[in-house]
């Protein structure tokens, strides 16, 4: 075991726990439990809005999966991750405002409850519901297995004790404290990682003597590296761009990214929000990512992508200052699933339960629900990240883009076009679905484009003609 | 709702309406942005190209310096034209 590299990260991790504790004393007080387990009371500021945003989006995958792309594919991924800096101030400009507004009219707490008093139909509730739930679900499931991963080399333990270790941490503090723990343990986490792919690009460009050395030494292995095409030269200008939508704009549409654009206090905390975020986010995904392929002359030939980040840091830092700055993928991880998890379970009791199954359950009730079933859905995504069921990994391949696909225009579109119904939010959102799926299965990528391109833009046409279409019959119930 | 109300809701709607679009307007220039320089300067051969900072010029204008541009513009336009307004129910919640 590496003892040197454990002790930050047990401190950081008993930071985390402090945190959850002394937010959670918010909740137990607390009149309105359901606005503040699963949006921490709308009281969020500018800097604690633009972290918790950036860590929920700052997952594992970006984390831990894009600098280990990188450094296969030179700066080629470099540019296409810097798709990502317009989502700190997209997301917030398009609906922030407006959202404030409307979910504070509607009392909304979650993305379906938005969606509810928008279109007033059960059926558009109960697809959102089961899309949230199954794609969220996989998607935790995912981010579970990878940070039990990140432990296990990391600290050099087997696999079943590293997740045991994972999910016991995650679940102490997600089901005691709820949306404030995470908002507050987030912005502990965006710190670490800012400053912490700050700290390891510094030390990898001075192990590597300096960036000119580097890029030469990339240049004469393999010129391809330099250039915006990706070393085999497979990143078409095309498909680059289509990551403008995935992980760009396409943003707007995450059920965990917009229930933080209705939690913030007041508007000028927005407005710092979206000048934080811009920065924080383009700051951490360029670093991060030119550390990767910063990465390559300096420790060549890893064959594991995931293996990049720790063996890089523990190459060129001390191996407690190692710990430091790897406590920030760690970190990344352990925040977006909390996030998920909550989200999970207030789409079952909030969303389901609450709307359709007991709508009069009193207080105590729902409270006990909702920490509860928080608990045991992190048990049962334990249990599928112990032995991980094909079905859970397929789905997450599918996670964020049908997400997308399936509630970007039933969003922005409700919120700005008052002549779209629930007829069009339908549509769009089965067209977006049940496109993207079949695209993904059988045209990976049409027209040079990625598989979520074409379905957000038919989702489009599919809202608005049915919407116009069955103005009528709208206006008749 | 009151005519007060309907004004107020009116005034709220336009400048929600008109901060979208200055948002959708950033995200159309930064895209611009991006790619002009990234594929205007990157697609000749790796051996021609000039580097500034070390970095090759398109990955430094693109990626970098797009960055940074992008950031104050980001800043500019929300401390010049981003409005404060009161949200309903607020005191409500204190």
């Amino acid at each position: 075991m590496n003892w040197q590299a454990i002790f930050p990260l047990v401190i950081i991790l008993i930071i985390i726990f402090g945190v959850g504790i002394w937010a959670s004393r918010y909740v137990r007080g607390s009149s309105s439990f359901m606005q503040d387990y699963f949006l921490g009371g709308r009281s969020m500021g500018g800097f604690l809005l633009a972290m918790t945003m950036t860590a929920t989006y700052g997952s594992a995958s970006s984390f831990i999966g894009g600098p280990g792309t990188a450094y296969t594919e030179g700066l080629g991924w470099v540019l296409l991750a810097m798709t990502q800096v317009v989502t700190g101030y997209f997301v917030l400009m398009i609906l922030g405002k407006k959202f404030a507004v409307v979910t504070r009219r509607y009392k909304a707490v979650t993305m379906v409850d938005f969606l509810k008093s928008r279109y007033r139909s059960k059926w558009v509730v109960l697809f959102s519901a089961l899309s949230i739930i199954i794609f969220l679900f996989s998607a935790m499931a995912a981010q579970w297995i990878g940070g039990a991963r990140l432990l296990e080399s990391l600290i050099g333990i087997d696999y079943t004790t590293a997740l045991v270790i994972f999910a016991l941490s995650v679940l102490i503090y997600v089901t005691i404290g709820g949306f404030r723990a995470v908002a507050l343990t987030d912005a502990v986490q965006g710190s670490i990682m800012f400053l912490g792919t700050l700290v390891l690009l510094i030390a990898v460009i001075i192990a590597g003597g300096g960036i000119p050395f580097i890029i030469s030494d990339l240049h004469t292995e393999n010129p391809n590296l330099i250039t915006p095409y990706g070393a085999e030269g497979t990143l078409s200008p095309a498909f680059v761009s289509s990551f403008w939508i995935l992980v760009g704009v396409g943003v707007v549409a995450l059920p965990q990214i917009t229930v933080r654009a209705m939690a913030y206090r007041d508007s000028r905390s927005m407005h710092r929000a979206i000048i934080i975020g811009t920065i924080v986010v383009g700051f951490i995904m360029l670093n991060m990512h030119l550390i990767g392929v910063f990465a390559r002359p300096i420790l060549p030939g890893i064959e594991i992508g995931d293996q990049v980040m720790p063996l890089i840091a523990l190459e060129v830092m001390p191996a407690w200052l190692a710990g430091v700055v790897l406590a920030a993928p760690m970190a990344a991880i352990m925040s977006t699933v909390d996030s998920l998890l909550l989200l999970v379970s207030s789409t079952i009791v909030k969303d389901v339960y609450l709307n359709y199954v007991r709508p009069d359950a009193p207080h105590n009730r729902v409270k006990w629900l909702s920490i509860s079933i928080t608990a045991v859905l992190g048990v049962i995504v334990f249990f599928m990240a112990l032995n991980p069921p094909d079905l859970i990994i397929w789905l997450n391949l599918f996670a964020f883009g049908g997400l997308e696909a399936a509630f970007i225009w039933p969003i922005i579109l409700g919120l700005y076009w008052s002549k779209g119904n629930k007829y069009g939010a339908l549509a769009s959102m089965i067209t977006g679905v049940g496109l993207y799926i079949l695209s993904d299965s059988f045209f990976p990528q049409p027209l040079g484009l990625h598989s979520v391109v074409l379905p957000v833009i038919l989702s489009f046409f599919a809202y608005v003609f049915v919407s116009l279409a069955t103005q009528k019959k709208a206006a008749g119930i | 709702m009151s005519t007060k109300d309907l004004e107020k809701d009116r005034y709220l709607n336009k400048v929600a309406n008109r901060e979208a679009l200055i948002g959708v307007g950033i995200a159309i220039f930064n895209f611009i942005w991006w790619y002009a320089f990234a594929y205007g300067l990157g697609s000749k051969d790796p051996s021609e190209y000039t580097y500034v900072f070390g970095l090759p010029a398109w990955f430094f204008y693109s990626c970098v310096l797009g960055f940074i541009v992008i950031s104050i513009v980001v800043i500019f336009v929300v401390k010049q034209f981003f409005v404060e307004i009161p949200f309903e129910e607020e005191k409500e919640n204190e």
